[in-house]
């Protein structure tokens, strides 16, 4: 448990290292094109020149872009583009950090969420996150889920059931842990885990379902079973995923922006990303020349 | 042979054998408690030797030894001497007696035998005279009046605990209902003189007095009763010595029991030994009160410092900047794990009972000045001082289960909308519960065998009362108490009787270790539980 927590500390600041150092020396490289955004159906979320450091270093430059509602958008690019790091704006999880700095807007539902009046609990329960290592709490199954709806208040016994219930249901878990519910969740599968953390976040029904590479660590049943998931959720919830494999991408999505070194190369239709992209580095990216 | 070392061979090898010394010392230490401690309560048979003087002398052999000249070196022929304990304190004035080996003409064990513990001056060795009531002779000889001895004292035991629940229970509630008028009226004539409440109160007292009148009467009849039937014993030496049946706590005839018999007598003497109270200055009886001042002195420890080191723990590692003063504050609280207790308990008495405590009786119980309360040595004060000296224990242990609460977990959480602090209440500090529970079982180990900084701040050799009784408001923290571990001090030390002592120090050893396995094992089971909740069940 320790050397496993150790190690995911180090890599997370080996990330940010990196993240960090490629900025450092691409920061000159002013990207100074006039923005258009790309246009998306009704957009729920709007990033707006959005730009973020770490310190001094500057992990996201000049964002524009427009996330559209009850859809399936991909980010992906190699790692350290800054595709997490602008995945948790989206719920001010980079907040945490303490020496990132954010400045742009970012519009969800029309509300900037970087204002100071805005409430973050508040945003985090709209915007709901998976993570790449699945984190079940070291709780029964039950409370793992009825966790978010406790938080927000709800104690009657009979409303938290049926949160879990359909909550389970909705994240295709509840026929494997029906008759388990008071089992601790780390007895599950790696799958089974990251279900749970599925139905977790969407058990305090968010507007957003953020998703930070959900499957890699993953095996390819599990990893196809969140992808049907995924599938059948985006009806519901807008969501937003962060992979490194191009084919999930492909496979999930309706919109893809490929990132590279804290900027956003191209943003379009999944299906014109990976069959006619227009910029270069795109198409050496999903064609696999580099990254 | 480069390659002989490089395989790792030798060094298992050691590993393996700085393991089995550890056992080995640690086996051994317990082996010697429990083989000169458990066997205090087995019956031994009574020898009688006849001495080539022609006397005769009769007791418990309790060692035998080779006689050694002053140069320490062994004489050319090896002479040995035997140790007896003859018991008789009353008569001879020593409990034992060496008696060289080469001095005795003949050993035998005589079947009338009879062993008394008594409530005064110890064993005795003899025989049975006769058993008589107000000058009329009931029984005469041994096997006759040895049925009516064993028919009678559990009359007697009976009587007596009556007598000291009037001693101690009605009549310590009459001084008490008294000292607490009394301060009344002392505190009235400190406040404002008011003459008709004062006259109240001196009634109420003359009331408590008569009462207690009445409970002497009781207590006189219960007296007579008490030393009705005396038995007149002969010694070996053939001197008579008459004493009142009441006085006999257990009187058995080691030479003619069985094996049964005597792990039966094993066994109520090893109760008795739990639950009774000390006699003759602690070398005789039971050591209960010791046995409950350790685990409730224990129990407040833990109540104090597993909250107080945990809040310590939770603000350096989840909430304080982490900085070089954090730094330098965590490696103070890493020194004072190493602090000598004995610094903890001057501190104590300083700042805990010269200090608090002085002040709350100079807010509080006035009235009883200059006689403290809380402002001298007590139960209270004993625990705080060390709630002190194993806070460390608790603070590391719980900032280690703190560190290893993943980030991912705490993410998780703050992502569904949760505050830090419901993180911290709801995922982190269960998740970390095993090992602050660690934390506390290391905490009562070492407090459990602290002795120094306690003799300075409320044990006593003898504690006339528990901190916990009857009588409002039922726990009284600031009563002086007893403690094992000061206790194998006191009667193994302190004792004017050390030999007779002797074995009982062994015996109050393994019970105190005992009772720090049985606390160790309490929080283990209850840490295995919550580990078992918290962590995978399923393989």
């Amino acid at each position: 448990m320790n050397i496993s927590n150790a190690k995911q500390i180090r890599d997370k600041e080996m990330e940010n290292k990196i993240e960090t150092n490629i900025s450092e020396t691409t920061s000159t490289d002013e990207h100074s094109a006039a923005h258009t955004k790309f246009e998306v159906p009704d957009p729920i979320v709007e990033v707006n020149d959005l730009n973020l450091y770490y310190g001094s270093k500057q992990a996201l430059k000049n964002i524009y872009m427009d996330i559209p509602k009850n859809k399936a958008t991909a980010f992906i690019g190699p790692s350290g583009c800054g595709k997490s790091t602008l995945l948790r704006c989206f719920n001010r999880l980079n907040d945490l950090v303490d020496s990132a700095k954010v400045d742009g807007e970012i519009l969800i539902d029309g509300d900037d969420i970087y204002d100071s009046s805005i409430d973050i609990t508040q945003l985090r329960k709209r915007v709901g996150m998976v993570f790449q290592k699945s984190n079940p709490f070291p709780k029964s199954i039950y409370e793992n889920v009825a966790y978010g709806a406790r938080i927000a208040g709800e104690n009657r016994k009979s409303v938290l059931d049926e949160v879990v219930e359909k909550s389970l249901k909705s994240a295709a878990l509840w026929d494997e842990v029906s008759d388990r519910l008071d089992e601790s969740a780390l007895g599950m599968s790696g799958g089974q885990m990251q279900r749970l953390c599925i139905a977790r976040a969407i058990a305090v029904e968010p507007d957003v379902l953020l998703m930070d590479e959900p499957c890699s660590a993953l095996d390819p049943i599990a990893t196809g079973k969140i992808e049907d998931l995924i599938t059948q959720l985006k009806e519901s919830y807008t969501i937003v995923i962060v992979t490194h494999n191009m084919q999930q991408a492909s496979r999930v999505s309706d919109f893809t922006a490929f990132m590279y070194l804290g900027e956003i190369i191209e943003y379009d239709e999944t299906e014109t990303i990976f069959l006619n992209p227009s910029n270069k580095q795109t198409e050496d990216y999903v064609s696999g020349k580099f990254g | 042979m480069n390659k002989f070392w490089k395989s790792g061979d030798p060094f298992v090898w050691l590993t393996g054998v700085a393991l089995m010394f550890s056992l080995l010392m640690i086996a051994g230490l317990l082996w010697l408690i429990m083989a000169k401690g458990l066997g205090f309560f087995w019956p031994t048979e009574v020898t009688e030797f006849e001495l080539k003087n022609g006397t005769k002398v009769m007791g418990e052999i309790t060692a035998h030894q080779e006689i050694r000249g002053i140069s320490g070196k062994a004489e050319k022929e090896a002479r040995y001497r035997t140790q007896l304990k003859i018991g008789n304190r009353d008569l001879y004035g020593l409990d034992f007696r060496w008696i060289d080996d080469d001095q005795i003409v003949s050993a035998s064990e005589p079947k009338y035998a009879v062993v008394m513990e008594r409530r005064e001056w110890g064993n005795f060795y003899g025989f049975i005279k006769e058993i008589s009531e107000g000058g009329n002779v009931l029984c005469q000889g041994n096997e006759e009046c040895w049925s009516k001895l064993e028919q009678d004292i559990p009359v007697y035991a009976g009587i007596f605990k009556e007598i000291r629940k009037i001693e101690k229970g009605d009549i310590g509630g009459i001084n008490r209902e008294i000292e607490s008028y009394r301060l009344k009226i002392k505190g009235v004539e400190l406040k404002n003189g008011d003459q008709a409440q004062i006259k109240e109160y001196k009634a109420k007292i003359a009331l408590e007095e008569e009462k207690y009148r009445q409970k002497e009467k009781e207590l006189e009849v219960l007296y007579q009763e008490f030393t009705k039937e005396k038995v007149v014993m002969l010694s070996i030496d053939g001197r008579e010595k008459e004493m009142a049946l009441g006085n006999i706590v257990l009187a058995f005839r080691p030479n003619t029991m069985s094996w049964f018999q005597k792990a039966g007598l094993y066994l109520h003497r090893a109760w008795g030994f739990v639950s009774d109270e000390p006699r003759e200055a602690n070398t005789e009886g039971g050591v209960f009160p010791a046995i409950f001042g350790t685990i409730m002195m224990v129990l407040i420890m833990s109540i104090v410092v597993l909250p107080f080191g945990v809040l310590a723990a939770l603000y350096l590692k989840e909430y304080a900047k982490q900085g070089t003063l954090v730094r330098i504050v965590r490696i103070c609280v890493n020194n004072l794990a190493g602090v000598p207790s004995i610094v903890f308990g001057v501190f104590a008495v300083g700042f805990f009972i010269y200090g608090v405590g002085a002040s709350i009786d100079s807010f509080f119980f006035s009235e009883a000045l200059p006689n403290p309360t809380f402002g001298t040595g007590g139960i209270l004060w004993a625990s705080l001082t060390l709630a002190l000296l194993t806070v460390p224990v608790v603070i590391v242990a719980t900032e280690e289960g703190l560190a290893a609460v993943s980030q991912e977990i705490r993410h998780g959480s703050l992502a569904l909308g949760a505050t830090k602090f419901e993180t911290t209440w709801k995922i982190v500090i269960p998740s970390a519960m095993p090992a602050i529970l660690t934390g506390l079982i290391l905490a009562i180990a070492r407090a459990t065998g602290e002795v120094a900084p306690l003799m300075i701040t409320g044990v006593v050799k003898l504690a006339p009362q528990l901190p916990v009784d009857g009588y409002f408001p039922y726990v009284h923290l600031e009563r002086k108490f007893m403690h094992l571990g000061f206790h194998i001090y006191d009667v193994g030390f302190q004792s004017p009787n050390v030999e007779a002592a002797k074995p009982m120090v062994f015996t109050t050893a393994l019970l105190l270790i005992l009772i720090v396995i049985v606390l160790n094992l309490t929080a283990i089971v209850v840490r295995n539980r919550l580990k078992k909740k918290y962590t995978t069940s399923a393989v």
